[in-house]
């Protein structure tokens, strides 16, 4: 196969960055995007040219790690993460255009990388059960039935990519949030901090600049896990229901 | 060098429990006193900073990766064990114990075994409290599926993402206490070597990957928490990023390096499919519930799934079945990828000739596509994915791949190296598993390391030394080893030559596939040392790496982490020859069974293997620790 790639590359934050054209030649439909990438970068040293950056880890679609925007959707054409994304999804002689994740939330590092740490504050907010190590109760002590496991298991399988504010047209984290707002929320272990955890992660998800949901659905259709926007309908309760009672539960240890 | 285990007295059962007990304690109001540092948040780094941390201690921690959840233990997939008992199917600490020893061909401590087999029911207790869905019966209470190299079902999962979903419940405590400020999170920082003053370690040195920015660091104790070295092969199921830079660091400082050779071939990942291939992908071992490895009885050179079903029953070899009936397709780990590579060889292959079917076609008749859709789903349409096959249609192709590492820094029964003050957790230290690791124990063990051991024995150093014994950075050996560094980082960049990184790390991994993978001899090791050493000598005199240091980048990343890992594969092969010995996954040619099985030697050979780093071009010497065995006996392994 032959492809052209307009692949975006920028020095670094501070810098402005533009589109570069590269012919590839060497590509074969059973490699992976990344694989592709690889060869090209090989092709690049040996030029003494400066390989493209990109982040990626696993490569097995579960590290959330790589960030491509691929002919404009988040992970390329299919529903999957961009290491998981073969050439065999590609035309011969196709063009492909590369370039990051664009949101305020997510700064350009280099060509390709983005600075997601905006995610990790997120969940430093709020995004756990506030359990220390030692004296819990045995584990099948907690009942918890088969849907309800199940249903907190669709929403825990997050990996925190940031295609959901890629895809997003306000750039709004509202999905990555609400996955673990609902996981806990339907579990009961986390039960106890529901409130005050969906108070701290949205203020948090505000202040770090991430833009409001208008309900496209445009983050689920691109997940790569197909988390369900059902989960910002559960958020948004959960929003409402805290802030209607958390005056009570700051004040007086609610009812 | 005397090696002390420090493996308390008293029968098998009491140990932990009496050592706890014996173990000095830390007063409370001190514990604020103390600085740790915790290299890698993995389940084991993120588990011990979090425990660490509410505990007391002032915790900082660094990753490589652009947040804590991206450590590689998130890839695993299938489970993880625990003597739960709770299918009443005749589980119990002593046999969790008891199987893991067995399954590790006799080549650990008992000590460190039974107590990874005793803690392991607080892991899944701790988890659930965090809130991690493990997959559920109808009633509401856990569910467990059955693994490799046992014969009770004794693994917790959530679905296949169970790697997942423990880090992120680690990640979530980490979190927890991030927010407290009771952890400092370095994200983007590789450790690039441990400050070591009169014996003792004292803190670390670090590069800032975006800026380029060497910083020291400095606590009363370092935890090393930085996962396995399978990416010496180049290809393997590992993350591109996994890097043996933090052990061989503290190697060359003087931490012992245990049982390198000992590495996992697992049986069940995708194919190679060509040269651009950058890693292989697993497919879970649970998929050896359901699914039947065979191969044809007469070699059909290039035989395809989709044609797999016109192949008649009596001309099929279910070979684990065949030869293993008792324990069938869930024999361990290295038994399978040895008989796959066996059938290979006989020229039985299918596809490219390097691979074994596994098929699903009697699971579906019996339970239905759907059932084993909710079982297998995600792998299923990650097997779709990358093969372009559906496996619904015709059988997986699969054939081993690296997978994990035995061997790592050697530890004592407290998890320290031979560094005092430094610690080894979960895979990059070398304890549990002896010569091949059972099937969903690695998530065991990481976490029992980081959140059951670690805080209790770390208390026993620290309160030996007392918070006062602390070096600061502005001390000459943080000086020195910050211009080690930054010397080695020009040197790579100053070299300018014709070849790239991943060109020399693909020929290093060919070596060590070709000549100490799944079966090694002794005329192949010494051959591989040679290319090995040839290739050091070329590596320092021929690579490119392109950009500058003050800047993100990732050929200068992939660089120092190679040229470690070259010194590395060297000391494997070295190890690799000394125990002339088969064990577990350690298959030497000349030591075998008249069935083909691993034929260990346990007059020359029951013993751990400790090297100790002697300088630059000096040949390693190899330490011995005896393995004891006071409560099992020592047998040919047996799955038949």
């Amino acid at each position: 196969m032959k492809i052209t790639l307009k692949i975006w590359r920028q020095k670094n934050k501070e810098s402005k960055g533009g589109f570069k054209t590269y012919d590839h030649s060497h590509v074969s439909p059973d490699m992976s995007f990344l694989e592709m990438l690889d060869v090209l970068n090989t092709e690049l040293i040996k030029k003494n040219e400066e390989p493209v950056h990109f982040d990626h880890d696993c490569r097995e679609g579960i590290c959330g790690m790589c960030s491509l925007y691929i002919n404009g959707r988040p992970h390329g054409p299919l529903q999957t993460t961009a290491c998981q994304l073969h050439m065999r999804s590609f035309k011969d002689g196709e063009t492909i255009t590369i370039e990051p994740w664009r949101a305020n939330a997510f700064p350009v590092i280099k060509d390709l990388v983005v600075d997601r740490t905006s995610f990790e504050r997120i969940q430093q907010a709020g995004g756990y059960v506030s359990v220390n190590t030692g004296g819990v109760p045995d584990a099948n002590a907690i009942p918890i039935s088969k849907k309800i496991a199940d249903e907190a298991m669709d929403a825990a399988a997050c990996i925190g990519c940031g295609a959901c504010v890629a895809a997003c047209k306000n750039a709004s984290a509202m999905l990555f949030v609400s996955a673990k707002v609902s996981q806990f929320a339907l579990l009961p272990q986390g039960k106890p901090e529901r409130q005050e955890r969906v108070e701290k992660m949205v203020a948090q998800m505000d202040a770090e600049g991430f833009g409001a949901c208008t309900n496209t659905g445009a983050c689920e259709a691109e997940c790569p896990k197909g988390i369900s926007i059902t989960n910002i309908a559960r958020m948004n309760r959960e929003y409402f229901a805290a802030s209607i009672s958390s005056y009570e539960v700051q004040t007086k240890g609610g009812d | 060098m005397k090696l002390d285990s420090k493996i308390p007295e008293g029968p098998l059962a009491e140990k932990w429990t009496k050592h706890k007990f014996n173990l000095k304690l830390v007063n409370p109001a001190n514990k604020r006193k103390y600085d740790v540092i915790v290299v890698g948040t993995g389940l084991a780094g993120a588990s011990a900073a979090a425990s660490l941390a509410e505990l007391g201690y002032n915790v900082k921690a660094f990753c490589f990766q652009d947040s804590p959840r991206r450590a590689h233990s998130i890839a695993a997939q299938g489970g993880v064990n625990a003597a739960k008992n709770y299918q009443n199917d005749g589980d119990s600490v002593y046999r969790l114990f008891y199987d893991t020893i067995k399954g590790g061909d006799y080549r650990a401590r008992e000590g460190n075994v039974y107590r990874l087999a005793e803690v392991s029911v607080n892991i899944i207790d701790q988890c659930v409290a965090q809130g991690v869905p493990f997959a559920r019966e109808y009633g509401g209470l856990l569910a467990n599926r059955s693994f490799g190299g046992a014969q009770v079902s004794r693994t917790f999962y959530a679905r296949g993402q169970t790697g997942q979903q423990l880090l992120l419940g680690a990640y979530s405590a980490l979190n927890r206490q991030i927010a407290n400020g009771k952890v400092k999170m370095y994200t983007r920082s590789e450790m690039l070597d441990v400050v070591v003053v009169d014996g003792k370690a004292r803190g670390i040195i670090t590069r800032d990957l975006i800026t380029g920015k060497v910083d020291s660091h400095s606590a009363h104790i370092v935890l090393l928490c930085t996962g396995g070295y399978s990416n010496v092969f180049f290809l393997s199921t590992s993350a591109k990023g996994c890097n043996a830079t933090a052990i061989w660091r503290a190697h060359k400082k003087g931490a012992f390096f245990g049982n390198p050779c000992f590495t996992q071939i697992h049986p069940t990942c995708i194919p190679v499919s060509g040269d651009h291939q950058s890693k292989l992908t697993l497919m879970s071992e649970s998929l050896r519930n359901d699914g039947r490895v065979w191969v044809p009885k007469k070699a059909m050179p290039g035989l395809k799934s989709k044609d797999a079903a016109n192949i008649p029953e009596a001309d099929r070899d279910y070979f684990l079945e065949r030869k293993y009936p008792a324990f069938g397709n869930l024999v361990p780990r290295d038994v399978a990828s040895r008989n796959a590579k066996q059938m290979c060889d006989e020229g039985r292959g299918v596809g490219s000739g390097l691979a074994v079917f596994l098929d699903f076609t009697d699971a579906i008749k019996r339970l239905g596509e759907d059932n084993i859709r909710a079982k297998y789903g995600n792998l299923f349409d990650m097997y779709a994915q990358i093969t372009g096959e559906n496996p619904y249609k015709g059988p997986m192709m699969i054939y081993p791949a690296v997978h994990y590492t035995m061997g790592g820094l050697w530890v004592d029964y407290n998890l320290q190296t031979t560094i005092p003050g430094l610690y080894a957790l979960g895979e990059c230290n070398f304890s549990d598993h002896g010569a091949n690791r059972l099937g969903a124990s690695a998530l065991m063990q990481g976490l029992a390391d980081g959140y059951f051991v670690i805080p209790y024995t770390v208390g026993d150093y620290l309160a030996t030394i007392g918070w006062t014994d602390k070096i600061e950075t502005d001390h000459p050996a943080f000086k020195e080893a910050m211009d080690g560094v930054n010397e080695r980082v020009n040197k790579l960049l100053s070299i300018k030559g014709k070849k790239t990184v991943d060109e020399f790390h693909r020929e290093l991994g060919l070596t060590m596939w070709e000549y100490c993978g799944m079966a090694r001899n002794e005329a192949g090791l010494k051959k591989a040392k040679k290319i090995i050493q040839d290739l050091k000598a070329e590596f320092w005199t021929n690579v490119n790496v392109i950009g500058t240091s003050n800047e993100l980048n990732q050929e200068l990343e992939k660089a120092g982490r190679v040229a470690d890992f070259i010194e590395l594969g060297e000391l494997m092969v070295d190890d690799a020859l000394a125990r002339s010995e088969s064990c577990g996954g350690h298959f030497r040619e000349e030591s075998q069974t008249p069935e083909g099985e691993a034929l260990r030697n346990d007059d020359l050979f029951a013993f751990a293997s400790a090297w100790e780093y002697k300088g630059d071009g000096q040949p390693e010497v190899l330490n011995k620790e005896e393995l004891k065995f006071e409560n099992v006996k020592l047998t040919q392994r047996s799955y038949k």
